[in-house]
């Protein structure tokens, strides 16, 4: 099978060109699972583009996304496959005459004909270049993990009444979970394993200059820092990067060119969303300024 | 893969007669090692491992590390304890990586003959701590303070090179730790000193830059300093593993995984792992008792639903649909032990009752030592969990006679005060060794309790083996409570949260 991209170098440059800033953890995991054929884990705290990275990946392969959000009580119905049960009643119906034999009508409706593909089955059945986005996977039960296994290892989904339905091509798959819960090892041994987090300042500073075009580079190296230090305090929330994002964004609609301790005090709600916290960082942001100014 | 090889130790170039790759072997070693240090390798993990590395170039490092850990590791908390073992075994390897001064030229020379004996010291080592690059203390610092004001990786990471090579002064087979060398090259360097410098000429050069500029300036020092301990602590791993060589080094390394982490003996940097940790367990305990209360028994059939459903079967009822039983909220009472035999294992637990009051509703906490109180609204009015234990520490009642543990006593006022509250939801944890300093044991309550509550759980931090000995009489209560636990580190505290459903 030909492979999705020559090299790492080639994946972080096309994941520039749609404005998704990777550093060589994300690059080079996205090569592997092309490579090795593996669906991506990734786990990481909220709000730093675990997400974004499946669209990105999508749109610069140009493959169509299918999205499978994951929530507590989802089932195979939801996810895989379901038969059309009202399709199959009117089938049945329209046959009432009793020309066809049951052993012949029983095959009918149990074709393809009459099969509701969800996300997973329709990942598997492109014909076009797919990216399968499992969103949030632990929100759903461990039980439920299980559903994802075949899919996963073997990329082909069995339908009892059918058979087996396999890849008409790999598609890449990214899986993510905000690590509320753990994931069982059966699922984790069969993914690749991407820990998102926060990004480094300077990559933090590219990011905002990416997303936030009017932006100066003075402003945004000040953002950069200003997020950091706040994640350095011990908070219930810390900000995201969207969060900073909207803050960078916020700031120059407001034609702050320059932060100081004032604008970041009266702004800083945008990043920080509990009252606790805000407090805690503009305490900090103001006590420390009058500590070191002696 | 010559790059690999070129400095690859003894028992792998004999191997290159051979088919098998030196490469492979060292690969192998190194997931032994991955095991050791505790991390669960499966073997598809490690035939991925093996697959993964074919598509990489081989010499890119940081290619071939992130490689590894996407396929090896599955766990953000054994992040640490991989990259320790990677870089013991992947740190000689490399064009920039090469050990470059005259010293390290020569120990690995004496590497590559007798890896089991060691190098001899002796000339060799003590030609690289003279300093023989030509450069005095002073032109060193300079660069160092540089480099630092820049921010430049490359010239910090040569300075943390040359410093270690110039105070550190290591010598071969000298059985010391890697901290001993740490301290004696920080030492020298004065890093402190060095911040406030930095500090100093920021403020000078622009007199303008106002306070909050200076703070963020401080901050971003201090992270590069930090950043260059990092580096020096490395570099001096590196040059014991030379020293040493690969499979002694990664022995000494060895840290329990954060999961494995005793309560009892956690260090501060542990402790705060072990926080960020507490957070998803909690949330699986609250899931698990909110499951067993959706699952089971279907409730009331639901009239309408069912009709619905009908529609499809032409009108017929085939299908009957029922509601969910509405989940009741679970109630949960925790009382906890926070005298001084548990002191540890108490701040640990203050923090368990607080993650989890964050996750139900209905959690009460209460804290004894020979008293008890309750700080269920410690915890319930602030959102900040230093607050919260402080308050537990300063204005909890819980001392009555003397300050030494007293469980019966603590359990006579819990049973008194608060017994009338416990009622058929509820689940009752006690979090303590049971160590009683020979009182009335009264565990007569615990029976009580049980009868009117859902269950009663008890968690001890001591090792099974310490139970019942001396004053701890756990096995009096055990007989009555519904389950006992010995729960020293968050691996055995998940296992407990499994069992509960």
């Amino acid at each position: 099978m030909d492979h999705r991209f020559a090299d790492v170098a080639e994946v972080r440059d096309k994941l520039t060109s749609v404005d998704y800033l990777a550093d060589d953890a994300i690059a080079g995991i996205v090569h592997l699972s092309d490579r090795l054929e593996k669906p991506i884990l990734i786990e990481g705290p909220a709000g730093t583009g675990k997400t974004q990275l499946a669209k990105s990946v999508a749109e610069m392969t140009g493959a169509k996304l299918i999205r499978l959000q994951c929530y507590e009580g989802l089932d195979e119905a939801k996810a895989l496959y379901e038969w059309n049960y009202k399709k199959q009643l009117l089938r049945i119906q329209a046959d009432r005459s009793g020309e066809t034999d049951w052993s012949e009508l029983e095959d009918d409706i149990f074709s393809e004909e009459f099969l509701l593909t969800r996300p997973l089955l329709e990942a598997i059945r492109a014909e076009e270049p797919v990216v399968l986005l499992i969103d949030e996977v632990d929100r759903v039960e461990i039980e439920t993990e299980a559903l994802l296994l075949e899919i996963l290892s073997e990329y082909q989904v069995s339908i009892p009444e059918l058979g087996t339905v396999e890849a008409k091509q790999i598609p890449l798959v990214f899986l993510t979970s905000n690590n509320t819960r753990e994931l069982s090892e059966a699922l984790k041994r069969r993914c690749l394993y991407l820990h998102l987090d926060y990004p480094d300042m300077d990559r933090e500073k590219q990011i905002v200059m990416t997303r936030v075009p009017d932006i100066t580079e003075h402003l945004a190296n000040q953002v950069a820092r200003v997020v950091r230090s706040i994640r350095q305090l011990e908070l219930k929330k810390h900000p995201s990067v969207s969060e900073t994002i909207d803050w960078a964004r916020t700031l120059v609609l407001l034609g702050i060119d320059q932060i100081d301790a004032e604008t970041a005090t009266e702004t800083v709600n945008i990043l920080l969303k509990y009252r606790t916290d805000i407090d805690k960082a503009v305490k900090d942001m103001n006590a420390n300024a009058d500590t070191y100014s002696g | 893969m010559s790059t690999v090889s070129k400095n690859g130790s003894p028992t792998e170039s004999n191997d290159v007669a051979g088919e098998p790759s030196p490469l492979l072997d060292l690969l192998s070693g190194f997931i032994v090692e991955l095991r050791n240090a505790g991390l669960p390798v499966s073997l598809t993990e490690n035939l991925d491992a093996m697959e993964a590395i074919r598509h990489i170039p081989l010499e890119d490092r940081t290619a071939l590390k992130y490689a590894l850990a996407a396929t090896l590791v599955k766990n953000n908390s054994h992040w640490k304890a991989f990259e320790i073992v990677f870089d013991v075994y992947f740190s000689l390897r490399g064009e920039e990586y090469a050990l470059d001064s005259e010293l390290s030229d020569a120990l690995l020379e004496d590497d590559d003959e007798d890896d089991e004996q060691g190098p001899p010291g002796g000339a060799d080592g003590e030609k690289g701590s003279g300093g023989n690059s030509g450069m005095t203390p002073e032109e060193l610092a300079e660069m160092l303070y540089n480099a630092l004001a820049n921010g430049d990786q490359q010239m910090m990471r040569a300075m943390a090179r040359e410093s270690v090579r110039r105070y550190a002064g290591m010598e071969p087979g000298r059985p010391v730790g890697g901290t001993y060398y740490l301290y004696r090259t920080l030492r020298n360097l004065d890093l402190d000193g060095v911040l406030e410098q930095l500090m100093q000429q920021e403020q000078d050069s622009s007199e303008e830059t106002s306070q909050f500029e200076q703070r963020l300036k401080r901050d971003e020092f201090n992270d590069r300093i930090e950043a260059l301990k990092k580096e020096i602590e490395s570099e001096i791993r590196r040059r014991l593993v030379a020293d040493r060589g690969v499979e002694a080094m990664a022995k000494t390394l060895r840290k329990p995984l954060p999961e494995d982490v005793d309560f009892m003996h956690a260090s501060r940097e542990e402790m705060a792992n072990l926080r960020k940790a507490i957070y998803p367990l909690t949330r699986k305990l609250a899931v698990r008792l909110a499951r067993k209360r959706r699952r089971g028994r279907k409730g009331p059939l639901d009239f309408r639903h069912t009709i619905r459903t009908s529609l499809s079967y032409g009108g017929v009822p085939a299908e009957p649909k029922f509601r969910n039983p509405r989940p009741k909220k679970p109630e949960i009472m925790v009382i906890a032990d926070i005298s001084g035999s548990v002191a540890a294992f108490a701040r640990f637990t203050l923090h368990l009752v607080y993650a989890l009051s964050s996750q139900f509703t209905q959690v009460r906490s209460f804290v004894f030592i020979d008293g008890l109180d309750e700080v269920t609204e410690f915890f319930e009015q602030t959102d900040d969990i230093t607050e919260a234990i402080h308050r537990v520490n300063s204005e909890a009642d819980v001392i009555w006679v003397d300050g030494h543990s007293d469980y019966g006593h603590a359990l006579e006022v819990f049973w008194n005060n608060y017994g009338k509250d416990v009622g058929p939801k509820t689940s009752v944890l006690i979090l303590g060794d049971a160590r009683n300093n020979y009182h009335a044991p009264n565990s007569w309550i615990i029976k009580d309790i049980k009868e009117r509550a859902r269950n009663v759980f008890w968690l001890n931090p001591e090792p099974k083996s310490y139970w019942d000995t001396g004053d701890s009489i756990i096995g009096e209560y055990a007989s009555h409570c519904d389950g006992i636990f010995e729960v020293r580190n968050l691996r055995q505290l998940e296992k407990f949260a499994d069992n509960l459903a």
